[in-house]
């Protein structure tokens, strides 16, 4: 059964890819990646942010209590070379490109256009082979419309896009009021993947101790609907790649993104608890489903639930609410 | 010759620019002034730079000096290229050594930055005590003038040394040359090949120890020969002035720059002739040129040869017309016939029999200022008919008369210097910002430039003075500012005390960093200030630094802000160029460290120029604000006559009476005056709610200064309270029906916050609100200044009350260590407060020197203060390596005293009764009750002692104190327990005597700059560590353990602060020798001191730094003396390790080293706490098993 496919133009043998976790960043994980039939891989994301934070923080230790005393005029020692910034991510890319013969995608996540630029140039230097912008707004600002957050995103992409020649993906939030009309910009704009959608921290309240805790837990397959929904509606509407992660953990969860329009499906919480291997299970899984449901290949399958080819198109665009209210009609 | 490198830098980069290049081996060990050669020594190591021969320093940190020049010793009989850095009582340190290296006839350069030898007082400042302490080593000694000069001497002082196999101390001026910046020329590698000759190198290799070619050196010998082969070496060292001549003049031939052993400088038939060296050379020579430019015959010789001291050679430098000569010695030598540079002048005349009136006169001792108005005072002295034979310049002694009168206002400096006086914060980078104007300026321009900073002593809020000096000719003047043509005040706060504009020229120019708009910046300085700008007709610019920085990102750095401001008004530079230079400065310093770092710097040189501001200066003053000074009412005379004209900045005006007529040119110093100083140093204080408050005390435990303190009082104590005194019912059984007050100390307090960070009460309505929050000084200080004083007032709790200490009741205790220099945040202060609250009314601190004897002992102000009773912490510090030694001592002493209080008693018992005298002397001290029940007894003693007419009754009547339990304390960083003072330390913990040892250890040498100690975790990155530690840290108290015989305990009271009230409690009860190992987070561990007790904590979880005690007492209770008293590690210690610049560093300059040395740490730790579980559980047979 062929299960192959492509995504920002790299011919796959399976479409099932490491999502960007920390894993990806392992040497010794990533060939076991490789191994268990990884066709493609996801960093995990170089945070602009961290590290500008971390460089000011490096200085401010260095330097705040410089010349506190006329004994002390400096706490540390005067290191000819700092490795701060993203050099070690950008090692890292080395290292992994000689250690796996499969593409990969970078993943990256700036915080001001400069920084965005840099950091995508310096990845494309280290051999990436295309490059996946994570993409997080500040959406708190009681004065700054959706538009405006909009425009910086394409500003950011824009920018990237003319510094770069990389394939480029960018990750969604699933937050958008016009997702399509936002999309389509952002294709306009140069990007040829779209990973739907980013999982955040999702903040929760310590009642004993009067404080908020963040973690990120694992997904579910729960989660999955409002991504294949979401492919569904854009797939074939939009000249780009679907990607779709979070909640990908079954042969049917793979099935429904592709039927939806996905070219590829990105997993992290199923890898994570079953380790590598379960990419060569899950891929022997899905031929034998689209064998066993008489499929000739996968990308026969490909879109065939999107919107544009479902039987009832109006269950995608009203949420299922219609339908389900009709369900509760009397006879 | 090769191409010349003009450099900006100060006078131990310099040198050791010079010593790395020139040495296989440095064996070393950080003492201030000299660490930073060290230092840079060591750097440059671990960035593979080479030396002359292709190799790689080998740069080895000792445990001492002591330790160092052993090392030194052996490496230099093996035929290696060595050198090592020191000053003042390291080098005093090295002295056996230097005698062995000497009479072995060894080449070898050490490099010393002079500096003062502690006496009454310990000093880090520069004079050449402890080099003339050297004189009878066998060592030449070669004296610098000046940054260039001490680079090149470096040199010569090798190439002398290897062709003579004469040892040479080279020595500068400890500050004033090591840490003064100025232009040099750098020696190339050619140029030191070619001054260096291989095959002396060679030779001097050839004569190494080796089993090859063996010899035996060491030897003992006895009477019959050691006389004639002592006087053997003679021939050597006659040599040497020749040799350093020949050398100096082959130097001038190779770089052009001529030197002479002896310099004569001015008049050719000069009658009266100054003699000096060190760095008040180049102010006496300056002066000569200017007043020989008069017309006067005056001459001065800078003598840089002083041993061997060549007679002939030195008077040959001197003109023959000269009739009186006046010699400079920068160092004291009570009871001698003269200082030691007189003496040999002296002498040299004697021998040559020449005929002059020669006068020998003291200056500069540590880093008094010499300036060019005390050289003329000297030679108007020798111009008197009958000059004073013995005299002093530079201070008023009004006791003995010996000082000259000088006449200030004389100057000699070219009106065409740019003179720039910059007044800043330790913490606000003014100091770095300076060096790189310096460095801009020297570099990029055909200007030459000089910068000296001045430090205060405090590690909080220090006070620095920047002296800038720009000019087309090289800078000569090794003294400080007094006509400034630039002004910047970089912390508006100052103008409160501070008289900044003292020094500022008629015309200069004035920059203010001020906290309002610009309309509003006149009338928000006092008067005073209004006044001088007014009458010195000064421009006058401002700008909110601190909003440009935190709009810029940078916090409260405002280091490129200022010196973007200065580079835009004061003309040095054309203001497009300046800023290109300055951005420049910036990519250089800041490339390294990110692109964001760099970014937010440029950013706020944009922004600086938008808010500079030139501010319209009336024709009058306006302001209704005046200056506060530093006097207060209520102060001690003392405190009013001395201390405040030191906190004023105004020491150098007071006579030497001030320190003689009130008994103390001994040293002795009041206690308690911390208290007067009120620096005022936080931006943010913190501020209670009551409402909110659980009254658990633990805000008051964690305050590094005991600037929030809580009472527990009857309600009648709130009588006459200011109507903004906080006061609610106290919660707990304990003191039930009483009130309870948390008070800050405004003044005091250097807002840290680990008091909010550690409070435990949120508010239920508004959780980011605690029981304390931190606030705006200036809108509530006024305020809290008045209830802080009411609160003092408030009597303190009845000691005798506390029915069992913890955390909580051991707070209401008055702290006897207050408001002291120390870092704000400082991890160790805590413990020192919690001891003085303990046992302060007999405590008895024998502090080794570091940060706690600085932050503990450095004038003008001290912190230990005494109760109601006059009562509290007596302390003293010898040295650094000798404090368990000398608390010892103390212990001993006091121990008489007792046993002689206690015959006494005996021999008076029946007459001041038999039940008082047994009480006295048998009752238990154990606890506060059982104190102040034995203080009731010696005070009925004395009572009764009124009524017995003998000498013993007398005497008793004396010593009656000594009945009262001391509580002797050895207090110190980890520097003296594990490194410096390990062995007085091993010894006494070995000894059966009741002495206490508290180790405060952050792991690192802090004082002096955060050098590597044995203590040093793996994986950190110290100096001397640069690329991170890669052995673990010591095991003390295991070592301690193994003895059986001493309590032992290791705390960290951001982890588990009763646990620390507990070990400290159990150490003083404990009958003989007890250690206590604390957990002090520190500046240089590189991290926002506020979350310091995160960091305990973490550090504790992760099992790195496990809580116990070891208490040989139950050994008898059939029980496991050793307690574990942390759990087992639950968090992971490469998280401790990854909040920390001091690991962090290390992994961003070598992750797979990081990756190593974190791993090991990680498996040391797990091995540590097995062995710990294993330990714990061994019990030890009793004595009636």
């Amino acid at each position: 059964m062929d299960i192959s496919t492509s995504y920002l133009g790299f011919k796959l043998s399976t479409p099932l890819i490491p999502g960007a976790s920390p894993p990806c960043n392992d040497l010794a994980a990533v060939r076991e990646l490789e191994d268990a039939g990884a066709p493609m891989l996801t960093m995990h994301s170089v945070f602009q942010e961290q590290f500008d934070l971390e460089e000011m923080a490096v200085n401010r230790s260095l330097d705040g209590p410089l010349g506190n005393s006329p004994e002390a005029l400096s706490y540390f020692p005067s290191p000819e070379q700092f490795r701060l910034g993203p050099e070690e991510y950008i090692d890292q890319i080395i290292k992994i490109k000689k250690t796996v013969k499969i593409p990969v995608i970078a993943s990256l996540n700036g915080r001001t256009p400069g920084g965005w630029v840099s950091y995508a140039t310096k990845i494309e230097q280290a051999g990436a082979d295309a490059l996946e912008l994570n993409i997080y707004n500040n959406v708190f600002d009681l004065e700054r419309s959706s538009e405006a957050i909009e425009n910086d995103t394409l500003d950011v992409v824009r920018a990237v896009r003319q510094a770069v020649k990389l394939p480029l993906a960018v990750k969604l939030s699933r937050n958008y009021t016009g997702l399509p009309q936002f999309v389509n910009r952002l294709v306009k704009a140069g990007v040829q993947g779209l990973v739907l959608f980013n999982r955040f921290y999702q903040p929760d309240i310590d009642i004993e101790d009067l404080d908020v805790r963040r973690e990120l837990k694992l997904s579910t397959s729960d989660e999955l609907l409002p991504r294949i929904r979401w492919t569904a509606a854009l797939a074939g509407r939009v000249k780009a790649d679907l990607a779709v992660t979070g909640g990908v953990h079954s042969v049917e969860d793979v099935v429904k993104a592709f039927m939806a329009g996905a070219s590829v499906v990105q997993m992290v919480s199923a890898l994570l608890t079953r380790g590598p291997q379960y990419l060569k299970h899950l891929a022997d899984r899905l031929a034998k489903w689209l064998e066993e449901h008489e499929y000739e290949s996968l990308a026969q399958m490909r879109g065939s639930m999107s919107l544009l080819k479902t039987p009832h198109p109006e269950a995608f665009e009203r949420g299922n609410y219609v339908k389900i209210l009709h369900a509760w009609e009397p006879a | 010759m090769a191409d010349k490198k003009v450099v900006t830098m100060d006078g131990n980069e310099a040198v050791a620019h010079v010593a790395h290049r020139l040495s296989e081996v440095a064996v070393i060990y950080p003492i201030t002034p000299s660490s930073p050669m060290g230092e840079f020594a060591d750097d440059w190591s671990a960035a593979r730079k080479t030396n002359l021969w292709g190799g790689i320093p080998q740069i080895v940190e000792m445990q001492s000096e002591a330790g160092a020049i052993g090392s030194v010793h052996g490496a230099l009989q093996s035929g290696a290229l060595c050198t090592t850095f020191t000053s003042s009582q390291g080098l005093l340190l090295m002295i056996p050594n230097m005698f062995k290296i000497a009479g072995e006839l060894t080449s070898f350069v050490m490099h010393v930055a002079a500096r003062c030898v502690a006496t009454h007082a310990l000093s880090i400042f520069g004079d050449h005590s402890d080099v003339m302490a050297c004189r009878a080593t066998g060592f030449a000694m070669l004296a610098s003038t000046c940054v260039q000069e001490a680079h090149d001497q470096a040199a010569i002082a090798l190439a002398v040394s290897l062709r003579t196999r004469v040892p040479f101390m080279h020595f500068f001026d400890g500050f004033r040359t090591s840490h003064e910046l100025n232009r040099c020329e750098l020696l190339s590698d050619e140029q030191l090949r070619e001054l260096i000759k291989q095959e002396w190198v060679d030779a001097h290799r050839a004569r190494g120890l080796t089993p090859d070619k063996p010899k035996i050196r060491g030897t003992a010998q006895n009477p019959d020969t050691f006389f004639q082969a002592r006087e053997a070496c003679n021939t050597f060292y006659e040599r040497v002035p020749s040799v350093v001549k020949e050398e100096m003049e082959r130097f001038a031939k190779i770089t052009g720059r001529r030197y002479l052993p002896y310099e004569y400088v001015g008049h050719a038939q000069a009658e009266r002739v100054v003699i000096v060296m060190g760095s008040g050379a180049e102010t006496v020579s300056e002066t000569v040129r200017y007043l020989a430019g008069k017309g006067e015959k005056i001459g001065a010789i800078i003598v840089r040869l002083f041993r061997p001291f060549a007679v002939e050679m030195f008077l040959a430098a001197m003109p023959t017309t000269t009739k009186k000569i006046a010699v400079l010695d920068r160092t004291k030598e009570p009871g001698a016939t003269g200082e030691p540079l007189y003496a040999d002048v002296i002498a040299a005349l004697y021998q040559a029999q020449r005929s002059a009136e020669v006068i020998g006169g003291r200056y500069g001792l540590s880093s008094k200022e010499f300036t060019p108005a005390m050289v003329k005072a000297v030679f108007d002295e020798l111009a008197k008919p009958s000059p004073k034979k013995r005299f002093t310049v530079g201070i008023n002694d009004d006791v003995t008369h010996l000082s000259l009168t000088v006449d200030n206002s004389f100057d000699i400096e070219s009106p065409d210097t740019v003179r720039a006086l910059f007044f800043g914060l330790g913490a606000d980078g003014t100091v770095g910002a300076n060096k790189n104007s310096i460095k801009i300026i020297g570099e990029d321009t055909d200007l030459h430039a000089q910068g000296y900073f001045v430090y205060d002593s405090k590690k909080s809020g220090a006070m620095t003075t920047s002296h800038l000096r720009f000019g087309k000719a090289p800078i000569k003047a090794p003294y400080l500012i007094k006509q400034a043509s630039f002004v910047a005040c970089h912390q508006f706060q100052f103008l409160e005390k501070i008289d900044v504009l003292e020094s500022a020229a008629p015309g200069a120019v004035f920059l203010l960093n001020a906290p309002f708009a610009k309309e509003a910046v006149w009338d928000s300085i006092p008067r005073e200030i209004q006044q001088q700008i007014i009458t010195k007709k000064l421009r006058f610019f401002a700008i909110d630094a601190n909003a440009v920085a935190k709009a810029t990102g940078m916090g409260t750095r405002i280091n490129t802000i200022m010196q973007t401001c200065f580079f835009a008004i004061s003309g040095v530079l054309p203001r497009e160029q300046a800023i290109e230079a300055i951005k420049k400065a910036i990519k250089k310093t800041y490339g390294k460290r990110g692109e964001e770092v760099v970014r937010r710097n440029f950013e706020a040189v944009d922004q600086t120029l938008q808010n500079l501001h030139e501010i319209t200066v009336p024709a009058a003053a306006t302001s209704k604000i005046a200056q506060t000074g530093f006097e207060q009412p209520g102060m001690p005379d003392f405190v009013k006559r001395v201390t405040s004209v030191m906190m004023a900045g105004k020491g150098d005006l007071l006579p030497v009476s001030a320190f003689h007529a009130n008994n103390n040119a001994d040293g002795t110093w009041p206690v308690g005056t911390t208290q007067y100083e009120k620096r005022n140093i936080a931006i943010d204080i913190p501020e209670w709610d009551p409402a909110t408050c659980i009254q658990c005390n633990k805000c008051s435990f964690v305050c590094p200064h005991a600037s929030i303190r809580p009472k527990v009082y009857e309600a009648s104590a709130l009588a006459g309270a200011p109507a903004t005194f906080k006061s609610t019912a106290y919660k707990a059984p304990d003191f039930k029906g009483m009130n309870f007050t948390l008070q800050v100390a405004p003044e005091d307090c250097t807002g840290c916050s680990l008091c909010v960070q550690v409070c435990p009460s949120k508010n239920k309505a508004d959780p980011k609100r605690k029981a304390i929050n931190m606030r705006p000084r200036m809108e509530i200080r006024d305020v809290e200044r008045a209830n802080y004083a009411f609160f003092l007032g408030i009597p303190e709790v009845d000691r005798s009350k506390i029915a069992k200490m913890n955390v909580k009741l051991s707070q209401f205790l008055q702290p006897l260590f207050e408001y002291s220099g120390a870092c704000a945040g400082c991890g160790e202060t805590p413990y020192v407060k919690l001891l003085t609250q303990l046992f302060g009314d007999r405590l008895v601190i024998s502090n080794a020197t570091g940060c706690s004897s600085i932050y503990g002992g450095n004038l003008p102000t001290t912190p230990y203060t005494t109760n109601r009773d006059g009562r509290g912490p007596t302390w003293a510090n010898s040295l650094f390596e000798d404090n368990a030694e000398f608390g010892l001592g103390l212990l001993l002493g006091i121990s008489e005293h007792k046993k002689q209080a206690e015959r006494l008693l005996k021999e008076l018992t029946s007459q001041v009764g038999d039940t008082l005298a047994t009480g006295l002397l048998t009752a238990s001290q154990q606890g506060e009750k059982n104190v102040a029940e034995q203080r009731a007894r010696v005070a009925a003693l004395r009572t009764a002692l009124k009524n017995i007419k003998s000498p013993s009754a007398t005497m008793l009547n004396d010593m009656a104190d000594y009945l009262v339990k001391k509580s002797i304390w050895l207090l110190g960083g980890d520097g003296w327990a594990y490194d410096i003072g390990y062995g007085g330390l091993d010894h006494v913990l070995s000894l059966p005597f009741d002495i206490n040892i508290l180790v405060l250890d952050t792991e690192v040498y802090s004082n002096t700059g955060g050098q590597a100690s044995k203590s040093t975790p793996m994986g950190a990155a110290a100096k001397f560590a640069a690329s991170g530690k890669g052995t673990q840290k010591k095991d003390l108290g295991l070592m301690a353990m193994s003895y059986r015989n001493a309590y032992v305990a290791s705390v960290a009271f951001g982890s588990n602060d009763n646990h620390t009230v507990t070990a400290f409690t159990e150490a003083e009860s404990y009958p003989g020798p007890s250690l206590i190992i604390a957990y002090s987070h520190c500046i240089a561990h590189g991290y926002d001191l506020k979350i310091g007790l995160d960091q305990q904590k973490l550090a504790v979880d992760s099992g790195v730094w496990p809580l116990y005690r070891y208490d040989p007492r139950l050994v008898s209770q059939g029980k496991a003396p050793l307690q574990i008293d942390s759990g087992p590690a639950k968090a992971n210690a490469r998280d401790y390790m990854r909040n920390e610049t001091r690991f962090a560093m290390v992994e961003k300059i070598d992750a797979e080293r990081f990756k190593i040395l974190s791993e090991g740490s990680v498996r040391n730790t797990a091995e540590r706490l097995a062995l710990y579980k294993e330990l714990s559980q061994i019990v030890f047979p009793t004595k009636t098993d």
